[in-house]
């Protein structure tokens, strides 16, 4: 540390910051825009301005900009100096020049870092008296909306886009006081990280396009901490509502996880919570029922003893505990394929048994050589993939350092560094979004990426058992990858479920296990499919075949499937025999589907943002959402559903369960991997009221004047601290507990400032969550040894892959508003050699028979996919139910083709 | 009196032929320098005390000395030659380019070799046509001769040098705008540190260099520090390309010892003012230099004295405000030309130069406020050195600082006439 | 589509600079220099030949004002407009031009022969007003020099 004097005090600074960073880590309040703790400094807005003193005898001193000024040892400047206010009121008067003065009809309006910076500078009336300069705006999409008058030059937007998120359609045109940022013309944002241009952004120039259609002020949501459900790397955000109904989904800083930045299908896809599929009632036989007709059903359904039932792992570890607990454990099965329990439950033992350890997405940020062995993970884990693109780099950083230019200094980092990339290697069935930043990249059939994966591990290791018969080409391959993650700091490896190849993870943990064994301090980073897909295994469920096998074996159960529609996981033909056998089918879901659509009883289950509960992420991090809606009378927690039927059914009495926390003991007490739940986030008693609602939340006691001019009682949350109200107990409240970032005089997104020890590092409590799962000490584990053989090409046969589309392949974003319009069409990806040899030309249909389907196809030709392997899009209907890989057969639409093969 | 740089110019403007400049003694700079060491090139031209005719006038040999050197220097090391000349009442490097091409190449092969550089540009600017086509051709010969390319003149030393065409906008003779520029980017200038000598093109080392500055190299080798200094009247070695625009009796361009008074050149060389006008001031080095007015015609044109004056020697292109002319409305024209080619980068400078443009304008319709007066004064304080990105805004409001000193009673009768007194 | 031969000049140009990136400016000038101008449609032929998102070359090509994202008459007329030329008078010679040429600064003339845009500083200051023609200089211009000028070009 340094001591740097502030206004003659001196304070402690780490000097390889910037001033601005060091102030503002300090607590003191200077204006910026252009600076953002993850990009670093440009010195363009010139908002920033502070004196700086040579020494205790220089009083006239010089005006400096604080980001692009480091903060070294014995600096000596003024904040409140009178020059240097005068010219930070200046800059804002300058700014606000063209801008139009329209916070009253601006959807950023009350969380607007101009407003913000404007008041903080002391600027009030407008001196300028001349026209303003004005633009069209252009249509971005459905998800980002443009107004470009209010633009104030501050190049943040270009700056995430491009340099930071790898987008090459926004940019900005001309030049002076006419910059405008934009597209070369109106379109859809092309970039997966789009939607965070409505933070970035310090004015309202790109807002949320999905809020515009249900608008509410920041300070009249009712907010509360909340954890995405769109893929298993669990970002942290904060979900808003206003009258009963979700209205947006912003960031919530969490440093190990997802930072500054959201993806897209994170951002919007809360919009699913409020879609016409929505169960808002309870169901019986397809008719809507109330809560206590539902409830009385169910008691009886479940007194009849017999009951089985299927976990999820989209639900939270609360509601799969309190199904387990229901129906006993031994009855208590698995809500996914064996197949895929077969790749989850490897994963967590590789993890939890082996030496290397899962990297935090901060750790996968600075990882310096990463290998990425079969994921496309921009389009499965997509904040991994932003975090990845920085990766690149962390070696190249030494380039600057040997010129002594800071990490800050972004300009100057980014032309000195170039093209320098660190080693980054993507082994994958398809071409990626990430390749761009890839040393190399090597496409190759699942088999063949495993067998790549274990001669690395070979190369770096030669303990590990050799792959034989590889080709002289593979071998210079292996040689570059392995040295790269032998010679660098901090290796890490990618993969995951996502080539549904058992093989492929196995290899990925051969890789990271030898470079530990080579004493190489190695990461491995698992994608999971799903929001708790670990939270699920950890509980260890039964295979689900098992659970088909008991409903053979017993025709009058009751089967209760939580939160899972079984028909997106196997063929719908396959399921409908399977579910033949079941008497009473009981589902507690959000929206409905095919499953919800075959019970008898369907409960209706709060959303992510109508219950609390508790999530395990892909690096194994328990981290708890709450709730945002105070729902209305027939939604609900699932765990409350099951609770009140077993109490219905007398199985059970009143006193169990009353509030999520004894749930959570209860759990933590009987399932080992789950002791350290209850420190995810403080139970209710521990800390004091935590309001949800800002102290400028309006309307309170008129919001419902139209149906009863009495203010009605705040509800009580027996399930946390958090209170439905706008009263806060005195205690700031703990990091994962924090509903919203506010501060005074920080309205913006920007407050996170306030509520981080040092700014950009972790929050000043901890950041939220609970690791559960570490590597092991001992140094028992040992390599695999089943190689797989090498892919063969079957010949009128394809190996049918999954390709993933981050808008599409998951379930519940799908039915988001907005990005419902971004769905891919259904297609098959043919090589166009192997698409020319059977007559198909893109855009045409084709036959395509697999597992005893047959499908029509648009065909899409894509040149990255290897010889002998197609690709189709998962999770996409009518392409749900398929099970991916698997070999298939085409044939032009002409042709005979039966579901059991080729004529 | 030794006229280095124009001396050979032809009277019919066409440019000086390979032949020509060989005759008259044309890359003998170049042979002696190859005998020497990379060092001792720079040593001579940290001695001779060339100081850079861009306009800041920052010495050149002292620049080269940051560049790293030896075995571990990083490598392509690039020279750029800064042709943009787009500072308006400036025309110097024109002539210098399309009259004496072969002078630049050598200047810029010297120089190149006193910082090992590879790779050479002439950054030129887009309407430099004529420039251009007598550069490529020069190029080409120099090329035929093995001035240029690989292991010129046997010694070992390789340099290749491209012309690149600009496609215009002020800003881009910013030097690290320029660099900018060069790489196919927006042409907003970089931070400094870390210098261009240190990370330049490409994020390698690189020296940008004036044509002029780049025109004496040779010159300084082949004749020495001594000799440079000797054209001189003041410290600051050399001669100088003065120039003179605006009602003079004979506008034009000479080289003279750097040093020379203002009045010798405006009166002996340009003739004077035309008949029936008087001189009221002069931009002494284009539009981004402070006016100067009667009382420092005795100025001597160097850096040190024109600055003493409270201006700055710049590109020492003069342009004559006479008595015929409004000040405001010249004003007005040098700041309307800041404002349109700001970069647009910072905000001080896109903000506040549109404000002052607006303002001038609307004073020279008759419009002109008494507010008007301390926004336009407090703009100069507010794009003063430091407070902008780079020295583009500082450079802007020049003109307008000393015009409101020197001309406050002109911007009173336009506002107190509410019209311009020059207009019918 | 690019001609054969913007292809080759672009391709041989590039040799000059380590990076695609670096030949946005020069290759826009060089559909310039053959079509007066540069379409979308030619943004997004250099696009796909240089591997350079048409945004990053428009946002190139609307910095610089040299590159002229709309048509333009046969000839290009630049008039000076800075500080000499205007002490020597360019607004009476601007007044001039658009009379006999019946168009605006900015304008094309509707028989299509001319575009007269506004230019900075031409080098030419001690000749002042000066205007270029098709990358020709002419200098010294008054009443008569401009219908002079005028008359040469078709
Ligand atoms: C806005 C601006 C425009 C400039 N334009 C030019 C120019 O057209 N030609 C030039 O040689 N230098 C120009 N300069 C100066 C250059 O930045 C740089 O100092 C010069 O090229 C260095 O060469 P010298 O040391 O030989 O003068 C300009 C500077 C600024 C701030
Ligand atoms: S002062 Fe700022 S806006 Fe002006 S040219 Fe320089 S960087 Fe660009
Ligand atoms: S934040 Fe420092 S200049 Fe913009």
């Amino acid at each position: 540390m340094a001591t740097i004097f502030i206004d003659n005090a001196p304070r402690q600074a780490n000097p390889k910051q910037n001033l601005l960073h060091a102030c503002l880590s300090l607590g003191y309040d200077l204006p910026y825009f252009c600076w953002h703790p993850a990009l670093g400094s440009v010195g363009a807005c010139r908002q920033c301005a502070v004196k700086q003193f040579r020494d205790e005898r220089d009083t006239a001193g010089k005006l400096v900009m604080a980001c692009m000024t480091p903060a070294g040892e014995g600096t000596r400047i003024s904040i409140t100096d009178v020059e240097a206010a005068a010219f930070r009121a200046a800059v804002i008067q300058g700014l606000m020049q063209n801008h139009p003065h329209d916070c009253p009809v601006c959807d950023e309006g009350g969380e607007c870092h101009l407003q913000d910076m404007t008041v903080m500078t002391g600027h009030r009336s407008r001196a300028y008296s001349f026209g303003k300069r004005t633009f069209r705006n252009q249509y971005l999409g459905p998800l980002v909306n443009h107004e470009m008058n209010r633009c104030i030059q501050c190049q943040r937007c270009v700056r995430f886009y491009r340099n930071y998120a790898g987008g090459h359609d926004l940019n900005a045109f001309r030049l002076r006081d006419n910059v405008y940022y934009g597209r070369h013309e109106d379109g859809i944002l092309e970039s997966e990280f789009s939607g965070n241009l409505v933070e970035i952004c310090p004015t309202g120039v790109f807002t949320d396009a999905t809020l515009k259609r249900h608008y509410t002020r920041k300070w009249d949501l009712q907010m509360a901490p909340s954890i995405c459900v769109h893929c298993g790397l669990g970002c942290n955000t904060t979900a808003g509502e206003r009258y009963g109904a979700l209205r947006r989904v912003v960031n919530r800083y969490n440093h190990e996880v997802n930072g500054y930045f959201l993806c897209d299908r994170g951002r919007f896809g809360y919009e699913f919570v409020e879609s016409s599929l929505r169960i808002r009632h309870p169901l019986f036989n397809g008719k809507a029922a109330i809560k206590r007709e539902a409830l009385e059903r169910f008691g009886s359904i479940l007194s009849e003893g017999n009951a089985i039932g299927i976990g999820s792992p989209r639900a939270s570890l609360e509601a799969n505990f309190a199904l387990r607990t229901l129906v006993g454990s031994d009855r208590f099965f698995a809500g996914v394929l064996d197949e895929d329990l077969q790749l989850l439950s490897p994963m967590l033992r590789i993890l939890r048994e082996g030496p290397a350890r899962s990297a935090s997405l901060d750790d996968v940020e600075h990882s310096d050589a990463v290998f990425v062995l079969g994921e496309d993970v921009i389009n499965i884990a997509p904040v991994m993939a932003l975090r990845l693109r920085q990766s690149v780099r962390q070696a190249p950083m030494r380039i600057a350092a040997g010129l002594h230019i800071p990490e800050w200094l972004d300009d100057a980092v980014r032309e000195a560094v170039q093209d320098a990339k660190g080693p980054f290697f993507i082994a994958s069935p398809y071409a990626t979004k990430l390749d761009d930043i890839a040393t190399t990249t090597h496409r190759a059939a699942p088999d063949d990426l495993a067998r790549l994966g274990f001669a690395v591990a070979h190369a770096i290791d030669d303990t590990a058992p050799k792959v034989t018969g590889l080709s002289p080409e593979w071998d210079t391959m292996i040689a570059a990858i392995s040295a790269a993650l032998l010679g660098a700091q901090r290796p890490l490896i990618v993969s995951g479920a996502s080539c549904r190849s058992r093989s492929v993870i196995e290899a990925a943990a051969q890789i990271a296990w030898a470079l530990r064994k080579a004493g190489r301090p190695a990461n491995l980073s698992f994608t999971t499919p799903e929001c708790n897909s670990f939270g699920l295994s950890l509980m260890e469920p039964r295979a689900l075949s098992e659970a088909f096998q008991s409903i053979q074996n017993e025709p009058t159960s009751t089967l209760i499937v939580l939160e899972n529609d079984l028909f997106r996981r196997a063929p719908a033909s396959e399921m409908t025999a399977q579910l033949r056998g079941v008497q009473h089918l009981v589902v507690l879901d959000h929206l409905v589907n095919a499953t919800t659509e075959a019970a008898e009883l369907v409960l209706p289950a709060g959303t992510f943002a109508e219950s609390d509960g508790t999530l395990v992420n892909s690096e194994g991090r328990a981290q708890r959402f709450f709730q945002a809606l105070d729902h209305s009378a027939d939604v609900q927690e699932s765990w409350r559903w099951l609770r009140e039927g077993s109490v219905a059914a007398g199985l059970n009495n009143e006193a169990q369960w009353q509030s999520l926390d004894d749930l959570i003991t209860a759990m933590a007490a009987e399932i080992p991997a789950f002791r350290a739940i209850p420190a995810v986030a403080p139970s209710r008693s521990a800390v004091g009221k935590i309001a949800r609602e800002p102290n400028r939340y309006s309307g309170r006691t008129a919001m419902f004047a139209n149906i009863s001019v009495h203010e009605p009682k705040p509800v009580d949350d027996p399930d946390s601290a958090l209170a439905f109200s706008m009263e806060s107990g005195p205690e700031a409240a703990p990091s994962s507990l924090i509903p919203f970032f506010w501060a005074p005089g920080w309205n913006s997104i920007q407050a996170v400032n306030k509520f981080q020890g040092e700014v950009g590092g972790p929050l000043r409590s901890g950041d939220p969550g609970v690791r559960l799962i570490e590597p092991s000490q001992e140094s028992g584990w040992q390599y695999f040894t089943a190689i797989p053989p090498q892919f063969k090409a079957q010949p009128g046969e394809w190996l049918l892959v999954p390709i993933f589309h981050i808008f599409g392949s998951e379930e519940l974003s799908r039915h988001a508003q907005g990005i419902a319009q971004l769905l891919p069409r259904p297609y098959v990806a043919l090589n166009p050699v192997e698409a020319s040899l059977l007559g198909a030309k893109a855009g045409e249909q084709i036959k395509v028979v697999v597992e005893g389907a047959l499908f029509e196809l648009e065909v899409a030709l894509r040149a990255d996919l290897p010889r002998g392997v197609a690709g189709l899009p998962t999770g996409l209907p009518p392409l749900d139910g398929v099970m991916l890989p698997a070999f298939c057969k085409l044939a032009p639409t002409g042709a005979e083709l039966s579901a059991r093969g080729a004529s | 009196m030794e006229k280095p740089l124009t001396g050979n110019f032809r009277a019919d403007k066409e440019a000086v032929s390979l032949a020509e400049y060989e005759r008259a003694g044309g890359y003998q700079g170049l042979r002696a320098a190859l005998l020497m060491a990379p060092a001792d090139v720079t040593e001579l031209v940290k001695r001779s005390n060339l100081r850079g005719r861009g306009g800041a006038g920052f010495p050149t040999g002292m620049k080269w000395s940051f560049v790293p050197m030896g075995e571990d220097a990083p490598h392509p090391k690039y020279l750029v030659a800064n042709a943009d000349e787009m500072e308006p009442g400036t025309f110097k490097d024109r002539a210098l380019m399309e009259r004496d091409p072969h002078q630049l190449i050598e200047g810029m092969i010297v120089s190149a070799y006193a910082i090992d550089a590879d790779i050479g540009y002439i950054f030129l600017r887009g309407e430099y046509e004529r420039s251009y086509e007598r550069l490529a051709r020069a190029i080409a010969e120099a090329e035929a001769r093995n001035y240029l390319g690989h292991n010129i003149l046997g010694s070992g030393y390789s340099l290749i040098l491209h012309l690149h065409m600009s496609a215009g906008r002020y800003i881009c003779g910013e030097e690290t705008a320029l660099l900018n520029a060069l790489e196919g980017k927006r042409a907003h200038p970089r931070t400094k540190p870390p210098f261009p000598q240190v990370s330049g093109l490409w994020g390698k080392p690189t020296i940008v260099q004036n044509v002029e500055t780049l025109c004496n190299v040779h010159h300084i080798v082949n004749k020495g520090p001594e000799w440079f200094h000797g054209l001189s009247k003041t410290e600051d070695g050399g001669t100088k390309i003065y120039g003179v625009s605006g009602k003079v009796k004979r506008p034009g361009l000479w080289e003279l010892p750097m040093g020379t008074p203002m009045r010798e050149i405006l009166e002996d060389h340009a003739g004077g003012m035309r008949e029936g006008l008087r001189f009221r001031g002069v931009l002494p080095g284009g539009a981004s230099t402070d006016f100067l007015v009667e009382e420092h015609l005795d100025t001597p044109m160097d850096y040190g004295n024109v600055q003493k004056a409270g201006s700055r020697l710049g590109t020492g292109t003069m342009v004559v405000l006479d008595d015929q002319t409004c000040p405001v409305g010249m004003v007005w024209n040098l700041e309307h030309f800041f404002a349109q080619e700001s970069c647009g980068w910072c905000t001080p400078c896109w903000s506040g130069l549109a404000w002052t443009e607006k303002i001038l304008f609307a004073m020279e319709q008759g419009k002109g406020s008494i507010h008007d007066l301390e926004t336009l004064s407090f703009q100069t304080k507010f794009l003063a050195p430091g407070n902008t990105f780079c020295a583009f805004a500082p450079g802007a409001v020049e003109p307008l600082q000393s015009a409101l000193k020197y001309f406050a009673d002109d911007f009173r009768r336009h506002i107190d006439e509410q019209r311009c007194p020059w207009r019918q | 589509m690019l001609s054969g031969e913007e292809r080759r000049e672009i391709e041989m140009k590039l040799t000059d600079y380590p990076n695609k990136q670096a030949m946005s400016i020069e290759s826009m000038l060089i559909v310039q220099r053959h079509r007066g101008w540069v379409s979308d449609e030619s943004l997004r032929d250099l696009s796909e030949l240089l591997g350079l998102s048409v945004a990053d070359l428009d946002g190139v090509a609307t910095f610089y004002n040299l590159i002229r994202r709309k048509p333009v008459g046969r000839h290009v007329a630049l008039l000076c407009d800075s500080v000499s030329c205007w002490i020597m008078g360019c607004e009476r010679v601007r007044d001039q031009l658009c009379s006999s040429l019946g168009t605006p600064l900015g304008g094309t003339t509707a028989d299509g022969r001319f575009t007269l845009l506004p230019i900075v500083c031409l080098g030419a200051c001690d000749r002042a007003p000066a205007m270029m023609i098709d990358g020709k200089l002419h200098e010294d211009l008054d009443e008569q020099r401009i219908e002079e000028v005028l008359a040469q070009y078709e």
